[in-house]
């Protein structure tokens, strides 16, 4: 993981000017309950900056056309737009081919799309599906929905006490048998950063491809596909500090070209007779209908904003508040971390004595601090850990110590409630 | 904060931390799972029914101090009462919770209910608090399982 900044830098950041990011942040600047408000659910969903707001407005003021399908101007402005959001997606992953990059409505739709458009036609009985003990449930659900309809099985690696996924514990689940190897680059609900690099030159070894789910990894750091050696990405609009009902997928050329297409409908096609119609080429085979043309130019603009903060930046500062987090809140009675990998990037994870997460939810939220509370869309996660929630604080490029502290005088209150 | 300490009063967290009835009856005639798939609280709900009167009733599970105090606070109410009456008092408790009426404080039993008057103002707990009576109300109609999606 060479390629990740995840351990806290001596020096300060000075690139990264909270108080600067902080008013391009529109919706940070309300009270909740009577308090200012203290967001701590980028995990969830990030924030808007106002850069995004006015680049979706300025379509829809502006640029309002659809795309590839009329000569006139605003059907060019808003395809020539639709398309650079796609070059912008391409050079964020370190992608080598611009139309390899697929828009689609988020990570879900991605590994649903790799499911059926690519693995389902390759996968039967006797073929194996290879994920971890940490997964979200939108890459555990698509592969048991694909082994009723295969016969393939799912095999799951385990995970260790601190959250990690263990070099070793895939290698004893990979065999000639797994095909796909699906796997989070970061875990949504403990932060972990898994080896990727590492779990793909393993699977790569056994002949299986890789596909990564990078809702929880975009965010944060620097993502680079071909560096990591992965064969399929998937990453959400909406937690890049886009907007919601848009993501894209990455997936190399030759593998998409070999895929079936995903949904039949319009722009998807080459040419269409009642006897016989031929596909488009890739990306566009995979985008049929009418897409959501605001929301990928809007997470277009999401990219040029954290470009412009600088990703490695913003990743050096996220560690120093997860840093800073994970201190503050050991200083709070009888509670305990959930996930305490080494490497771990924004996610705090937690439980309390006497206290449900969902208590702690509600109220920490009267004192103006918003944190999600629940499974967080990984039951076997929980199950794992004995639990049946947590109470998860997760960092933005926005957040800062002063964030945290009042994060752990709201748990305070709770701790004094609660005792 | 004020609306904070209503939800969560000292009965409620007294209840939370020691639920009644934290057990299942010796003579069960009907039980039911109840499960809250957004937040994974599960709870079971077993009830002693004889003719039309509840004999007793005890529920086991995790939940949050909401829903576990409302199990409780339920299992109290309920107990002795015709299935009629329970199935009034949880008619009544919904509405109450919800906002839709204000507690009819009919009886003693009712009253007891009327300390979840509060979670009117916490949408989001609506469900932590009528989990309880969903599984009950579902165990009496003989489902086994309920889910409050």
């Amino acid at each position: 993981m060479t390629e990740l900044a995840t351990q806290p830098s001596a020096a300060t950041s000075p690139a990264v000017d909270a108080e600067r990011v902080r008013r391009d942040f529109p919706a940070l600047h309300q009270q909740v309950h009577g308090k200012p408000l203290v967001y701590l659910d980028s995990a969830a969903t990030a924030l808007k900056p106002q850069a995004v707001i006015d680049a979706v407005t300025k379509v829809y003021a502006e640029d309002c056309a659809n795309i590839h399908r009329a000569v006139h101007m605003l059907s060019q402005r808003a395809t020539i737009a639709y398309e650079a959001a796609r070059g912008k997606v391409q050079a964020f992953l370190n992608a080598p081919q611009k139309k390899e990059v697929v828009f689609v409505r988020g990570c879900t739709e991605g590994v649903n799309l790799v499911a059926q458009a690519w693995a389902r036609p390759r996968l039967g009985a006797g073929d194996r599906i290879l994920i971890t003990g940490l997964e979200h449930h939108s890459n555990i659900v698509p592969w048991q929905i694909l082994c009723q309809q295969t016969g393939a099985e799912l095999s799951v690696v385990p995970i260790t006490d601190a959250g990690e996924v263990r070099l070793e514990d895939v290698e004893a689940k990979l065999d000639e048998r797994v095909k796909l190897v699906a796997c989070s680059h970061v875990s949504n609900s403990l932060g972990t950063v898994l080896p990727v690099r590492e779990i793909t030159e393993r699977a790569h070894a056994v002949g299986a491809k890789v596909l990564l789910d990078g809702a929880q990894a975009a965010p944060h750091v620097p993502v680079d596909v071909q560096a990591i050696g992965c064969d399929f990405y998937v990453f959400s609009g909406h937690k890049v500090y886009g907007p919601t009902g848009v993501g894209a997928l990455w997936g190399r050329a030759e593998l998409l070209n070999e895929a079936e297409p995903y949904q039949g409908g319009g722009d998807m096609i080459r040419s269409v007779t009642f006897e016989k119609t031929t596909y488009a080429s890739t990306p566009t085979k995979f985008e049929a209908g009418t897409p959501n043309i605001a929301g990928a130019i809007g997470l277009g603009a999401a990219i040029d904003y954290l470009e412009a903060l600088g990703r490695e930046n913003v990743a050096r500062r996220e560690q120093e508040l997860l840093a800073y987090g994970t201190e503050a809140l050991k200083t709070v009675k009888g509670l305990r971390l959930v996930g305490t990998a080494p490497e771990k990037i924004g996610v705090l994870s937690f439980v309390m004595d006497d206290a449900h997460p969902h208590d702690i939810g509600t109220i920490v939220d009267a004192e103006g601090v918003a944190i999600r509370t629940g499974h967080h869309c990984t039951q076997p996660v929980m199950e794992r850990f004995g639990i049946p929630a947590t109470a998860r604080a997760s960092l933005g490029v926005y957040n800062t110590e002063a964030d945290l502290d009042a994060l752990v005088k709201a748990l305070v209150k709770v701790q004094e409630m609660f005792s | 904060m004020s609306e904070l300490r209503e939800l969560y009063q000292e009965y409620v967290l007294d209840h939370g931390k020691n639920p009644r009835n934290f057990r299942f009856p010796d003579g069960a005639t009907h039980e039911a799972d109840g499960y809250n798939p957004l937040c994974g609280d599960k709870i079971t709900v077993k009830i002693e029914v004889e003719g039309d009167v509840i004999r007793d009733v005890g529920f086991q599970g995790q939940g949050c101090a909401i829903s576990t105090a409302s199990a409780s606070t339920m299992t109290e109410a309920v107990k002795g009462k015709t299935l009629a009456e329970a199935k009034q008092y949880f008619d009544t408790f919904l509405a109450m919770v919800k906002g839709e009426a204000e507690p009819d404080l009919l009886d003693e039993e009712l009253e007891t209910l009327s300390v979840f008057a509060g979670v009117a103002e916490f949408p989001m707990r609506v469900k932590c608090a009528t989990l309880a009576w969903h599984t009950l109300t579902a165990a009496l109609e003989g489902q086994d399982e309920v889910s409050t999606e």
